[in-house]
């Protein structure tokens, strides 16, 4: 397999575009990050980002939405929309050679949406039944009041609004929200897969270059509420979340930190599965994971138990992120790096993980590292230098949200005052 | 539509069976980037007694809590250091064991996986590992559609081993002991009841080098199972709701007879589930899901030896459960009546095919096919004869595949906020 190549184009409208040439694979992917996350919902339209990207799909061009969605069924596109907190992200693999027809149809869907004023009130409906159904996801409630806690007021927020604001919404808003945030000058569309670098650039050029739209406008922030939190919830389990603060994706420092929550989390010889599930068999999931926005990034640590062997679940998370402060062993990094280099090289297997994980990279970081570029930063990486991190950066700052029928004991948590974080400055 | 492209010429298929009877199914890919390996063993939920309930399940577990010459530990920790990418899940029917690795690995893998095929069951991890087990339990009894799935499976199946469930109960994984689960493997883990699985760039002749001198002397007699078909008339009137604390949505599953894994009209039952019930596009979607009208409604097919079923899922406030349902029935007894156009034939089979195009470039969903229809049917299928079969099927064969397992009446089973039956 020949290494892959990454381009680059910038057009006069502000609209990047990135093409990784995988000439290996049948099969070519898309996506779309435009600058309309729930991040830019007004505060008193919680869910206008999620509704206009559900009304987005309802038609565009001279394609109502019934037939824009046969047009990309007949393309055989296999397509998901997701509004994320910076982003509406629109995504789709398919053959590689239907790949400009699906350009075409996505250039009418971003540029030329119908957003039908008769469809309004379906479309709430749409997004009504997924905020009930949300509610009975307890671990996705629990980690959405995880990013409560840690990130100010609107990095913190989930993209699914409130009943209230959801029904008050008027398909004026929606065109309001469209014209504002659907803008080609912070869009990003990724491109990997079977495809020519130049042709695509002409294609997108040819279909997107004339679309203009506003610079999108500053965000306010305010800082996130303190402290522990418990929401009641009758429930088999207690859900258990920890955050404590690190570097973002951008930070020259965060692989240092990647490789810390690596030993802590990845495969099943980490601390987290082998102390907390394998050796005292408290919960069946248990994991912490980086999470990154621009110039922010924390850890976010998550268990699932039952009610009478929540805290000691608890005490055991906590103390392996204590422990993690006094540093990793080699051996536990030769592994981390066997799975992430593998995971790196049979990422070239999906033209989907590439086109998705290329556009994160330019969002975060205003370029692409290629797979060779990462490789390199893992080979890098010792044990040293991971424990100097570890050493100048203890995990510290948690905080805890627990859901379920009782509240935990959290004193173990208060490792030091928390006013050090956060300053709502991004 | 052309998918020509999919037909890769240097993709060679290849076998070999131990004398002991244990199966290796290979299709060699010298392009691939990684491998992929599994075992399957033929057992799961439906070979288990009342008394068994879970057992399946709770030994595949077992399988990575060590062997003779493994701790658990190091079985973690040495399918870490090759960078697999390894779990394993049971079903009603299979007991699969997988690993992804970069080929360079593959024997050290295959000899891994092997070797936990053998575990020693060591009654200090067994009870260990049931706290796991219940843990799983009680998350799944907390989360949609909260054991419904498994409810709806015993009302429709009544006491036929489909009907039984994968994880078991609280009370049966409580009262399962190490001697029970010992005697299980030994009936079951037969090495003929095994088929090793394997996909992407693979040295075949050193992988069956391997399984001969690792595999050759594993134990060899008959294992039973009982693949007559089930069929069933629901009642219609009759629905169950399962009340749960502390719920918003309600939940409701509805299950129909349908083709068996090896019945030749399971690609059309499986084009008219697309074409009636895909979450995008199908005619669920547009009467149901794009008026909100439900949270999602779908059909799939589930196909078993012997036997088959179609499966909706429905999600919507708990005061819409009546009124959906009789949409939903009102739906049925229209394609009953109309059956399908071509156009809706015509798109399903181009969304189908892509997605097995797509889904064919990574060795590991490739080893998942072929071990799958090595389990199931025998046989072995290249991507294009994969893509071929969907396209020959006929709008006359999805009429004949209505006819024959109507959609209406089904067993229903509800969880969510709803008390009473209505």
């Amino acid at each position: 397999m020949p290494a892959s190549s990454i381009d680059t184009y910038q057009f006069d409208n502000g609209l990047t575009l990135l093409v990784e040439q995988m000439p290996w694979l049948e099969s070519a992917a898309v996506t779309f990050l435009l600058p309309a996350g729930c991040q830019r919902d007004p505060t008193t339209q919680p869910g206008l980002a999620k509704l206009t990207a559900e009304m987005l799909q309802r038609g565009c061009g001279n394609l109502p939405s019934r037939e824009l969605e046969q047009a990309m069924d007949q393309l055989g596109l296999a397509r998901s929309t997701a509004v994320t907190n910076y982003h509406t992200r629109l995504s789709a693999a398919m053959p590689a050679t239907r790949l400009p027809a699906a350009l075409s149809l996505y250039a009418d869907l971003l540029q030329r949406p119908l957003l039908p004023a008769t469809q309004i009130d379906d479309g709430r409906m749409v997004c009504i039944q997924e905020l009930l159904a949300m509610q009975d996801d307890l671990s996705q409630k629990l980690m959405e009041q995880l990013r409560i806690r840690q990130y100010p007021d609107p990095y913190s927020r989930s993209a699914h609004g409130t009943l209230e604001a959801l029904q008050e919404i008027s398909i004026d808003d929606v065109q309001q929200f469209y014209t504002q945030n659907f803008t080609p000058r912070e869009t990003i569309i990724s491109i990997a897969g079977n495809v020519n670098s130049k042709e695509m650039s002409q294609t997108v050029n040819a279909l997107f270059g004339n679309w203009t739209g506003h610079e999108t406008s500053q965000i306010n922030t305010t800082p996130p509420p303190g402290g522990h939190h418990h929401l009641e919830q009758e429930s088999n389990q207690t859900q258990i979340g920890i955050v404590f603060p690190s570097v973002p994706y951008s930070h020259p420092d965060y692989f240092q930190a990647r490789g810390a929550v690596g030993v802590l989390s990845d495969g099943m010889s980490s601390r987290l599965f082998s102390e907390v599930r394998e050796k005292r068999g408290l919960c069946y999931t248990v994991f912490a994971m980086c999470h990154t926005l621009r110039e922010q990034g924390c850890v976010l640590t998550y268990a699932g138990t039952t009610t009478e062997r929540a805290q000691e679940t608890l005490d055991v998370l906590l103390s392996e992120l204590i422990r993690l402060g006094d540093g990793i062993l080699p051996e536990e990094l030769g592994r981390l790096k066997a799975k992430i280099k593998s995971g790196l090289i049979m990422q070239q297997e999906s033209s989907n993980s590439r086109a998705s994980s290329i556009a994160a990279d330019w969002h975060l970081l205003g370029k692409v590292r290629t797979t060779h570029e990462l490789s390199q930063i893992l080979d890098d990486l010792s044990c040293d230098s991971i424990n100097h991190y570890l050493a100048n950066n203890r995990p510290t700052n948690f905080r805890v949200v627990t859901l379920g029928q009782d509240a935990l004991d959290t004193t173990g948590a208060n490792t030091t005052d928390s006013t050090s974080t956060n300053s709502g400055v991004l | 539509m052309n998918n020509q492209a999919a037909v890769q010429s240097n993709i060679e298929f290849k076998r070999h069976t131990l004398s002991n009877g244990l199966e290796l199914v290979a299709e060699c890919n010298p392009d691939a980037v990684s491998t992929g390996l599994a075992f399957f063993v033929r057992t799961g939920a439906r070979d288990e007694s009342i008394e068994l309930s879970g057992v399946s399940h709770f030994l595949e577990h077992m399988c990575f809590k060590g062997t003779p010459t493994r701790s658990a530990e190091d079985v973690n920790r040495e399918l870490d250091e090759m960078g697999s990418q390894s779990n394993a899940f049971t079903s009603q029917e299979q007991t699969v064991y997988f690993c992804s690795v970069l080929p360079e690995h593959q024997l050290s893998a295959l000899n891994l996986l092997s070797d936990i095929m053998r575990p020693t069951l060591r009654q200090s991890d067994f009870d260990t590992e049931k706290q796991v087990i219940l843990e799983e339990i009680a998350k799944y009894d907390d989360q949609p559609p909260y054991g419904g799935h498994d409810a709806a499976l015993v009302k429709h199946f009544k006491s036929h081993p489909l009907g039984n469930s994968v994880l078991g109960t609280a009370e049966s994984v409580s009262a399962l002991t190490q001697p029970q689960m010992l005697e299980y493997f030994h009936r079951q883990y037969s090495a003929n009841n095994l088929t090793l699985a394997v996909a992407g760039k693979i040295d075949f002749v050193k992988i069956v080098e391997q399984l001969e001198a690792e595999c050759g002397d594993w134990n060899n007699h008959d294992v039973q199972r009982d693949t007559q078909r089930y069929s069933t008339t629901p009642d219609t009137a009759n629905i169950t709701n399962i009340h749960k604390n502390g719920t918003h949505q309600q939940y409701i599953i509805q299950i129909t007879d349908g083709p068996s894994a090896t019945d030749a009209d399971r690609s059309a039952g499986q084009l008219m589930a697309t074409i009636f019930g895909d979450d995008n596009n199908s005619r669920l979607f547009w009467d149901l899901i794009d008026t909100g009208k439900a949270e999602y409604a779908v059909l799939e097919s589930q196909e078993y030896q012997g036997s088959g079923i179609f499966l909706g899922y429905l999600c919507c406030p708990p005061e819409s459960q009546e009124s959906l349902l009789q949409r939903y029935c009102q739906l049925t007894t229209k394609l009953h009546e109309n059956g399908v156009t071509q156009q809706e034939l015509d798109t399903a089979q181009a969304k189908v095919c892509s997605h097995i195009v797509l889904r064919s470039e990574r060795p590991a969903n490739r080893m998942f096919n072929v071990g799958n229809n090595w389990i199931q049917r025998g046989i072995y299928e290249t991507t294009r004869e994969a893509i071929e079969r969907i396209e020959a099927v006929t709008r006359h064969d999805i009429q004949k595949v209505l006819d024959k397992y109507p959609l209406s009446p089904a067993t229903t089973v509800a969880t969510g906020p709803e008390k009473e039956q209505h």
